[in-house]
């Protein structure tokens, strides 16, 4: 634990993005860090573990997922009610959550399942996971399009391992014939 | 723009901005009708809106609180979401994605044509399809609709390659780039779609026909609207005559106003238009206002909505291109044999991230229901649109608990699926599924019902004033000079997308409203 860590109540997350992440060309740094508002160290470990085991990606970035904690924890300071329930999922979930195999974190997590802390990180695991551009860079989508010109010349309709579509079922590309 | 007072009782209030509230608003005003059009939503612009999925749809989608009961899985899966519908000005159409099909001559007289089904409140629409037909070529014309009027269709995305070789190879003919209200060339001061996809958020270039880009602007041009933003109506008073004379309404500050009327239009988008009415209930009319039939809030319909996702082995990059150009025609045929009544659309589809994860892939967690992100790519998808069962019982109501933030009860919706609703959806997911497995898919994946983008029937129109709210002009039979402008008119859903017909009825019911104050009627 590093001074600054000990002289807080609340935690931060840091990590360091994989050598030949497609992020590490768009970042400043390879090393990241998420600072959170209420929730310790420990608590945002066991809550990136938590939102890994709903959706797990093998090769996206511990980084994406620290975004959840991040969000979850402004949640938390926010409302009294969602921290003491975030608390309390982490108690519940126990200090070796974190670092346990993955099939061990599914059965703890189907035991809890019905219950709101799981469904509340369910939704925000979901909602905020597949909405970084972290995210987008891994699943490939290619994301705002406007100032790109859209698609219209960027592969709106380069598929070839199909036919073509006749022109009556279609129409005309603009600015091609 | 003009500014009307508020104690100018020779003005038209009408309710909602959208495809209804914003069309007839121009039709009202061009005309030399002064109109006070309140909208509950802020102002956006090509300019303002963004492209960011999360931050478009927060931008233009009506969060007020909803809630719900019933046996249809939205109940379950989007407790608080069961219609995904917009508040701004525009209304839906700055969210749709403006596909544009007609509803089928024998979808009018649905009661006639499919007969007594249990269970159901089916009935004819009190206008003949030959009538809305002449206002279906007017409308087309007015929304520059692809494949209509000799515009061509739109080319064809990656996504619809798949749909297309799929569709021909299952033996479907009637398969195109849809009936489209999205310019594929510069037309009417608008610009051609570049593709952008994702519709639902507000079109960045204007190509998709919204009445925030031509009607809403033309009519202020005229100097006869007086557009209110940010105004949320919350109730239409009356006067000792029984006709309606004010609405009142909240500002942008919360405070509470009041401005009179010759005649009220209420185009609001199903839930809220008949939470409207029945929040104005008096002593004159105890069940809410216009509803001596008791029909306000009854036969709340929502199309049979469902996904199904084709993941292959190549790349689709299906978000890529507008959202809806896509249509199969091949079922939107009524033959009970196939087990229901009625007929559907299987239209083209792709959600952005996070909508797929949360309303496009049904619940689940885990690797194995992760694996259809990690595939994003390589997907492609199916939207079906079918006609639901009109009953009496999936109704809006007012919640007897939970208010909004004016303290007033919100809309509550009971639905529940009828069996000819349940059957349809298989049958729909099956060809769908069919559809891509005939291309190779992967794997293929279903969602449940979706939230209800398609709001119609609950404000029904009827010939019969006992069985119905409004005549066929969409005006009150209790009130003569209060009106109904949106797609809770429907009797009937049918199965085509709604907007067009809307905007067919408002095109319809301004010639009415002008005829009718002309002659002193109203």
């Amino acid at each position: 634990m590093d001074r600054r860590d000990f002289l807080r109540t609340s935690g931060i997350l840091t990590g360091l993005l994989a050598a030949g992440s497609p992020l590490a060309l768009l970042a400043p740094s390879r090393a990241w860090a998420v600072d959170l508002k209420k929730l310790t160290s420990a608590e945002g470990a066991t809550l990136m573990a938590v939102a890994r085991t709903i959706a797990p990606h093998d090769r996206l970035e511990d980084a994406a997922y620290a975004l959840v904690a991040r969000s979850a924890d402004a949640d938390a300071a926010g409302d009294a009610a969602t921290l003491a329930l975030l608390r309390g999922g982490c108690q519940q979930l126990g200090s070796g959550f974190a670092t346990a195999a993955e099939p061990v974190r599914v059965q703890a997590l189907k035991a809890i399942e019905s219950g709101a802390f799981f469904q509340t990180m369910r939704v925000k695991t979901l909602g905020t996971l597949y909405s970084s551009p972290i995210a987008y860079a891994y699943f490939g989508y290619e994301g705002e399009a406007f100032s790109k010109g859209g698609y219209l010349f960027r592969g709106f309709n380069d598929l070839r391992w199909l036919p073509d579509v006749p022109l009556e079922a279609s129409g005309p590309v603009p600015g091609k014939s | 723009m003009v500014a009307i007072a508020h104690d100018d009782d020779t003005a038209v209030v009408i309710i909602g901005s959208g495809a209804g509230g914003g069309t007839l608003a121009h039709e009202l005003t061009r005309r030399g009708i002064k109109v006070v059009l309140i909208e509950a939503g802020r102002r956006q612009s090509i300019q303002s809106f963004t492209q960011v999925p999360g931050d478009a749809f927060a931008q233009v989608t009506w969060l007020d609180p909803r809630t719900q009961s019933g046996s249809w899985t939205v109940a379950q899966d989007f407790p608080t979401l069961p219609s995904w519908t917009a508040k701004t000005v525009g209304g839906t159409t700055v969210h749709w994605t403006a596909a544009t099909p007609r509803l089928r001559p024998w979808e009018v007289s649905s009661r006639s044509t499919y007969g007594a089904i249990e269970g159901t409140s089916l009935s004819d629409w009190p206008i003949s399809y030959e009538e809305l037909k002449a206002y279906y070529q007017l409308a087309e014309r007015r929304l520059v609709v692809t494949r209509r009027n000799g515009n061509p269709g739109m080319p064809a995305s990656n996504n619809f390659k798949v749909m297309y070789a799929g569709a021909r190879k299952l033996g479907y003919k009637a398969v195109h780039t849809n009936y489209m209200a999205i310019n594929t060339r510069p037309a009417d001061g608008r610009n051609f779609c570049i593709q952008q996809g994702f519709c639902v958020q507000g079109c960045k270039t204007g190509a998709k026909w919204s009445t925030l880009y031509t009607e809403i602007p033309r009519a202020e041009a005229t100097g006869n609207l007086d557009l209110r933003i940010e105004c949320m109506a919350t109730r239409i008073e009356h006067g000792a005559n029984g006709r309606v004379n004010a609405v009142v309404y909240r500002d942008a500050q919360g405070k509470e106003q009041r401005q009179k009327a010759r005649l009220v239009c209420v185009a609001c988008n199903s839930v809220e238009s008949a939470r409207l009415l029945l929040m104005s209930e008096s002593s004159k009319f105890p069940r809410g206002l216009a509803n001596s039939s008791d029909q306000v809030g009854r036969n709340y319909c929502h199309h049979v909505g469902a996904f199904v996702w084709g993941f292959f082995d190549k790349p689709v990059y299906g978000w890529r291109g507008a959202t809806l150009a896509g249509i199969i025609e091949d079922e939107e045929v009524n033959e009970p044999k196939r087990g229901f009544v009625g007929g559907y659309h299987l239209e083209l589809i792709m959600l952005d991230l996070p909508s797929l994860p949360l309303a496009g892939l049904p619940y689940g967690w885990g690797r194995d229901w992760a694996w259809s992100l990690e595939n994003y790519r390589n997907m492609s998808g199916i939207f079906v649109v079918g006609e639901d069962m009109s009953r009496a019982d999936n109704r809006i109501t007012l919640d007897p608990k939970v208010k909004d933030r004016f303290g007033l009860p919100v809309a509550h919706i009971h639905v529940d699926d009828h069996p000819n609703d349940t059957a349809m959806r298989k049958h729909a997911q099956d060809q769908a599924e069919k559809l891509f497995d005939g291309l190779g898919a992967r794997r293929v994946v279903r969602s449940r019902a979706t939230p209800a983008t398609h709001n119609m029937g609950s404000v029904r129109m009827s010939a019969d004033p006992a069985k119905g709210v409004v005549n066929a002009h969409g005006q009150s039979h209790d009130i003569p000079n209060l009106f109904v402008s949106d797609g809770s008119q429907f009797p009937t859903p049918g199965s085509a997308n709604p907007t067009l017909t809307i905007v067919s009825l408002a095109l319809r019911q301004a010639q009415y409203i002008e005829k009718q104050m002309s002659a002193r009627d109203i």
